[in-house]
């Protein structure tokens, strides 16, 4: 069994994701692969690459659904999915020779590779099905929120940042401090009524996502007046055009 | 948990060295050309990330150009020169010396070019560099070439250049920060790619717009719309014209923009059955005459003419003419395009047409935008406002694939035009060198071809009337893809999907040398894959191949490969100089012009080369002029990059804009400079000039950007470019066909190009409805989309990206399926009056009700691209390819038309018509048909396992961690909303960006 911090972390990084504008794209998916390939947790091993059963290490998933609505019609929803970076993560309490922990200074969870043995408890324990077994290497993997590339002064500051954030083409995803009210990040979630992923586990989530927003869909209030034809005929409107752009 | 093991990792590194070196180049895992920051290790790829200054991608990076690491590692590489040795499509091959490869390909065109040139037909597929591959073929002297344009997008490119002088795709944009209506037609997860994403990012993050998808299925960029249309596939231009016919019964048209801008007010002769019917009426000089509220016929040019656009006016010669705009209004103005009249077949209902049109004339004239910039326009009059109709739209493959797509994307220009919504602040934008002049030039050359002779202009063209057709005496095709004939007279991009059919048919002529480049058209690039094999393989009476020869160039393991005589293996990406060029497709957007480069970055470690070098190196050995200098030797000695850089099309414009002359200070125009490559580097492997806010909008009919567009070569005149809501081109050829003029087409073919040269945007079925009542009857429509994760990423053998996606299923709607019993995972039969394939079912309700759907290039044959046996690719990936047919039924006299738009030759994807069955339980599991596997060119097997970055994890650099910063996706429009977000960048905020520079 593994502690977390004594005292929440008062610095909470995470991630926010914006439901209403992500289109599914993986962008997110693929380029923290790439940059972890060679991060922290190197490598993101694939199995079988080029064949039958091609699998892998992604800390980062995307899945793509639809969720059906009588009065809207229904929508076709894209929902980015890695660690959530909780406040009581069971991944780390279920743990049982501290491999997993939650950082104090930022609230990172992250797994030591030295430590773990493999055993894929805290895979059960995570409701969000957010780790990921390296079968290779016999030790469990997960998303780090790159944390060997927000800090590191080897980088320009523009890539500071995870590498799922700066990537995203659609600009669905921001990073920053949850613990902190008055970040931007924080202040986003507010405005945008951002939420927790399934709060009922009680794992108390740092990632946040914002939810879709009403679509304009030309319903009540949002109705564009209706066109009203100049004449009832063609040849009317032809002719009403005749007598006013004519003097003769 | 209090009382556990207090854990820590001592090792955790926050400052690792990321890597050796980072360069700059160009990505092209997709024909978007973002820029990339590539991070080298040890020679080998650390990271890729999308560049932060680059005008195209702002930084971001899309999944298919963040797998490049995985392009790069490929097993599918080919290696060497290769030689068949087997028969063809057996896959065995011997591996040669370049020296070998490069003597024999020079002794079999040396051959053609010394008897006919056109007996060699080159096409050059997704090439980024046609300006080069184009000019080599002027210079080989065959008319034969063209790239993938034909039976990828020309209709939008011809329908846009004949209509505003420029077009959707990579070639203008939608005003992302100020529109207020954006409607997207036939748009899936693909073109163009990043921009898209980022700007509907930006235009929903800002709340102030509505976003509507017209389109059959809700996925990518449909799921995050306003509101999603599911159309009936291959209507959009009658759902286009019904909004024009609401437009104008209401008056919600912009006059002063019609009159200003368009040809709208010119006179059109109505003299039905006579040589000047439809033609616009002109002087003496050959100027169009307009009408003045008091009856007078005035030239265009003269200054006091304030033309309108309706009445009914008597020439000089007794004829009557009335103003384009009488004409165009009288037909959208038809019950014919009453939204009751057609809401059934659009599969929209009319309430829902009325509303959209009446949503755009509120946005359009409600929300009308004044920008307080003065400009002066063409003529010299001075306006002290920029007026904006923030209306925008953006129309791809959905509208381009089928038989009817020229004129509805003509229809969508229209709709564009009669709203005043073209290059304004808020509508359509121009990227340069757009708006050209329309309709567009040059002419296509190749007329004649004469042995060992240069064409006398290149080889693509847009023809302006039928004396422009490249066809002979009787009115047959010329070329080998009969582009530019009677049966596709604005066939812009030539017809490259109806090259192997026609080479192997001897129709409309024999070739001795067929070559081609990064197209797989021996598999997912063609259509009737089965029989295209086929064509690849024939053999005469005497054993000889139908096709005699075949060069093809790669630089993986395609399934097109195995068919070819003699293979060049190209180079990735990253091992080779590219320029993305003025002359041809480059990255500009409508902020400013801009060009790129592509540098090597990584040696290619195998006997390689790039096919550009080769091309260069193999016009010196045929000694082409322009390749060599007086005494034969290479007047590009250093390759590609001496090319670039050198390279003059005219004096002082070349392949690159940037830093030119001398001294490097020229843009856009200047001598070679032998620094500018170092100079593209410094800057990060691009080039960008910015408009000035004056010249921003308005592009066609502004003095300031049409003189700048004439020193920089885009323009040759700095006069007015006019719209064209009725097109005297069109007109033209429907004259031709009715009996006028010297040229005229042949009979059989007089009805077709009368009835499809419309002046006016028009719409009719697309050809496969005709087979809905055949034989067991074919009620469904079959279209395919991109995966946003995998368009145009040149191969699904990328070890990353099919993890995502390696097999595709039959998505159909739920309620259909249930009728006909099928259910979630069960394998179902796609049958098309062209043939049957198998697949697997899944249901989903967000596509219209008659459509079935699937992924694109999913399926690939066994073998090829180095995958291994079972690869899901091979089997349970599908292509609709086979069911497709590349011919139309024939003809009363047995003639078969390609299947294509009848005015451009599009291939017409997207009107297949099928019906779908269940399959006996017994036929579960395995699709079909099922092609024997292809050999192995060779290749080194792939590995079991990928370790990829194990050894590139970077030491520790005893550098302090820095303080992390918050990044705000679309800061700038979150930051607008009240949230109290700091303006600015990503992590860039303004104050902090502002700090920066003092």
């Amino acid at each position: 069994m593994t502690s977390l911090p004594k005292e929440p972390p008062k610095k909470k990084l995470g991630l926010v994701i914006d439901l209403d504008i992500c289109v599914g794209c993986h962008a997110c998916a693929v380029n923290c692969k790439e940059w972890n390939s060679g991060g922290h947790s190197a490598p993101m091993t694939d199995t079988d690459p080029y064949g039958a059963d091609p699998t892998g290490v992604w800390f980062n998933r995307i899945h793509s659904f639809e969720v059906e609505n009588e009065e809207t019609g229904g929508r076709t929803v894209n929902f980015p999915k890695s660690c959530l970076h909780c406040d009581d993560a069971p991944c780390v309490t279920v743990c049982p020779t501290g491999a997993s922990y939650k950082r104090e200074e930022d609230g990172i969870v992250l797994v030591n590779a030295d430590h773990c043995i493999g055993c894929k408890l805290c895979s059960w324990a995570c409701p969000y099905g957010a780790r990921e077994y390296d079968e290779d290497a016999g030790v469990m993997k997960k998303c780090t929120l790159c944390v060997d590339k927000i800090y590191n002064p080897n980088l320009p500051e523009e890539s500071r940042v995870p590498a799922c954030v700066s990537t995203c083409p659609v600009g669905a995803r921001s990073f920053g401090d949850l613990g902190d009210p008055d970040s931007d990040v924080s202040r986003l979630v507010a405005s945008r009524g951002g939420y927790d992923l399934m709060p009922e586990q009680e794992c108390r989530p740092t990632n946040k996502y914002l939810p879709p927003r009403p679509k304009k869909q030309g319903g009540e209030g949002q109705t564009a007046p209706e066109l009203m034809p100049v004449s009832d005929s063609s040849a009317g409107v032809i002719a009403r055009w005749v007598d006013r752009f004519l003097s003769a | 948990m209090k009382d556990g093991i207090a854990a820590r990792d001592p090792r955790v590194d926050t400052s690792p060295v990321v890597s050796d070196e980072v360069k700059f180049t160009t990505c092209y895992m997709c024909a978007c050309r973002c820029g990339i920051k590539v991070h080298l290790k040890d020679n080998k790829v650390r990271y890729i990330e999308g560049n932060p200054d680059h005008p195209v991608n702002r930084g971001v990076l899309c999944a298919k150009g963040s797998a490049g690491i995985m392009q790069q590692n490929s097993p599918a590489k080919l290696k060497k020169p290769l030689l068949r040795v087997g028969e063809r499509g057996e896959g065995k091959f011997k591996e040669i010396e370049w020296d070998e490869a490069l003597e024999l390909a020079t002794g079999w065109l040396q051959e053609v070019r010394g008897d006919d040139p056109a007996r060699l037909a080159f096409f050059t597929g997704r090439d980024q560099s046609q300006s080069f591959t184009g000019w080599w073929a002027k210079q080989f002297g065959t008319r034969n070439f063209a790239a993938h344009g034909g039976f990828c997008s020309v209709n939008m490119a011809a329908a846009g250049l004949y209509s505003i002088g420029g077009s959707f795709w990579e070639f203008g944009e939608p005003d992302w920060d100020l529109t207020k209506y954006f409607l997207m037609f036939g748009v899936a997860e693909d073109h163009d790619s990043n921009p898209i994403k980022m700007g509907l990012g930006k235009l929903k993050t800002r709340g102030d717009a509505k976003f509507v998808s017209v389109n059959p299925v809700r996925s990518g960029y449909s799921s995050i719309a306003d509101e999603w249309l599911g159309i009936t596939p291959g209507t959009d231009g009658l759902f286009v014209m019904a909004i024009i016919h609401e437009l104008l019964r209401a008056e919600k048209i912009d006059w002063e923009y019609l009159k200003r801008y368009t040809n709208a007010s010119w006179l059109v002769v109505q003299a039905e059955g006579e040589a000047e019917h439809g033609l616009f009426a002109r002087n003496a000089t050959g100027t169009p005459l307009v009408a003045t509220p008091d009856g007078k016929l005035l030239p265009l040019s003269d200054r006091k003419a304030d033309p309108v656009l309706v009445g009914s006016y008597t020439l000089p010669s007794g004829q009557t003419a009335v103003p384009a705009f009488q004409l165009m209004a009288e037909r959208y103005l038809s019950e014919e395009y009453n939204p009751d009249a057609v809401a059934a077949r659009v599969g929209i209902e009319a309430k829902t047409i009325r509303r959209i049109a009446a949503e755009i004339a509120e946005a359009a004239f409600e929300q009308e935008i004044t920008l307080d910039i003065p400009w002066t326009d063409w003529a010299g009059r001075p306006q002290q406002k920029m007026i904006g109709r923030p209306v925008s739209m953006h129309a791809m493959r959905g509208i381009s694939a089928h038989s009817n797509g020229f004129h509805t994307c003509r229809a969508i220009h229209l709709l564009q035009m009669l709203i005043g919504s073209i290059d304004v602040p808020g509508g359509f934008r121009h990227k340069p060198p757009y708006p050209k002049p329309c309709p567009p030039g040059p002419l296509p050359a190749g007329q004649e071809t004469a042995a060992n002779t240069p064409l006398d202009g290149m080889p693509l063209g847009f023809p302006k009337g039928p004396e422009d057709l490249l066809v002979d005496e009787a009115g047959n095709p010329k070329r080998i893809d009969k582009a530019y004939s009677w049966e596709y007279p604005l066939s812009a991009h030539g017809l490259m999907h109806s090259v192997i059919h026609n080479a192997w048919a001897g129709e409309p002529q024999e070739i001795d040398v067929l070559f081609m480049y990064m197209a797989n058209m021996g598999w997912n690039s063609s259509m009737n894959v089965p029989d295209t094999i086929r064509y690849l393989t024939d053999k005469k009476p005497d054993g000889s191949y139908k096709i005699p020869k075949f060069i093809y160039s790669d630089a993986y393991h395609s399934e097109t490969v195995a068919f070819a005589d003699l293979v060049l293996p190209d180079t990735t990406y990253l091992e080779r100089w590219d320029c993305i060029s003025l002359l041809d497709r480059p990255i500009s957007s409508a902020h400013g012009a801009a060009d790129a480069i592509r540098q090597p970055i990584l040696a290619p470690g195998r006997d390689v080369r790039p096919f550009q070098d080769v091309m260069l190196d193999l016009g010196v050995r045929l000694s082409l002029p322009g390749f060599v200098t007086e005494d034969g030797s290479a007047l590009y000695p250093g390759g590609y990059s001496d090319y670039i850089v050198h390279h003059e099309r005219t004096p002082d414009i070349g392949p690159l804009g940037g830093w030119r002359g001398e001294d490097g200070s020229g843009q856009g125009r200047g001598a070679a400079n032998e620094a500018q490559l170092d100079a593209y580097i410094a800057n990060g492997c691009f080039w960008e000039k910015k408009f000035t806010p004056e010249q921003s909008y308005y592009k066609f009919a502004n003095k300031s950007y049409l003189e700048e567009a004439v020193h920089m070569g885009w323009l040759a005149m700095p006069g007015p470019v006019v719209m064209e809501i009725y097109s005297e081109t069109m007109q033209k050829f429907r004259l031709a066909a009715e009996g006028h003029g010297r040229r005229q087409p042949p009979d059989h073919l007089r009805g077709r190009v009368a009835d499809f040269f419309d002046p006016l945007p028009l719409w009719y079925a697309p050809f496969a409805d005709a087979d809905i009542d055949k034989g067991p009857g074919y009620p469904l429509h079959a279209v395919t989309q991109r995966p946003m994760h995998m368009y145009h990423s040149w191969g699904s053998q990328n070890a990353w990206l099919r993890q995502i996606t390696a097999r595709n299923p039959i998505f159909l709607h739920a309620d259909m399926a249930r009728e006909k019993d099928i259910a979630d995972g069960d394998w179902v039969w796609i049958n098309s009056p062209h043939g049957r394939v198998k697949a697997q079912a899944k249901l989903m309700r967000g596509v219209n009700r008659n459509t079935i759907w699937t992924w694109n290039a999913i399926g690939k044959r066994k073998g090829a691209w180095n995958l291994k046996e079972g690869a899901p690719e091979a089997t349970k990936g599908f292509l609709l390819n086979h069911i497709i047919s590349e011919l139309l039924p024939p003809r009363e006299d047995g003639y078969r038309y390609s299947n294509s738009d009848p005015v451009t030759g599009q291939a017409a994807w997207y009107d297949l018509r099928v019906n779908i069955e269940k399959c006996a339980a017994a036929e579960f599991g395995e699709t079909e048909p099922m092609y024997d596997a292809q050999g192995p060119a060779d290749l080194d097997a792939p590995p079991d396992i990928l370790r990829y970055g194990a050894d590139l994890k970077g030491e520790e650099s005893s550098l302090a961690p820095v303080a992390m910063k918050d990044w705000i996706g679309n800061r700038a429009e979150n930051a607008a909303g009240a949230t109290g977000i700091a303006p600015g960048h990503g992590n860039q905020t303004t104050e902090r960006h502002k700090k920066e520079k003092e």
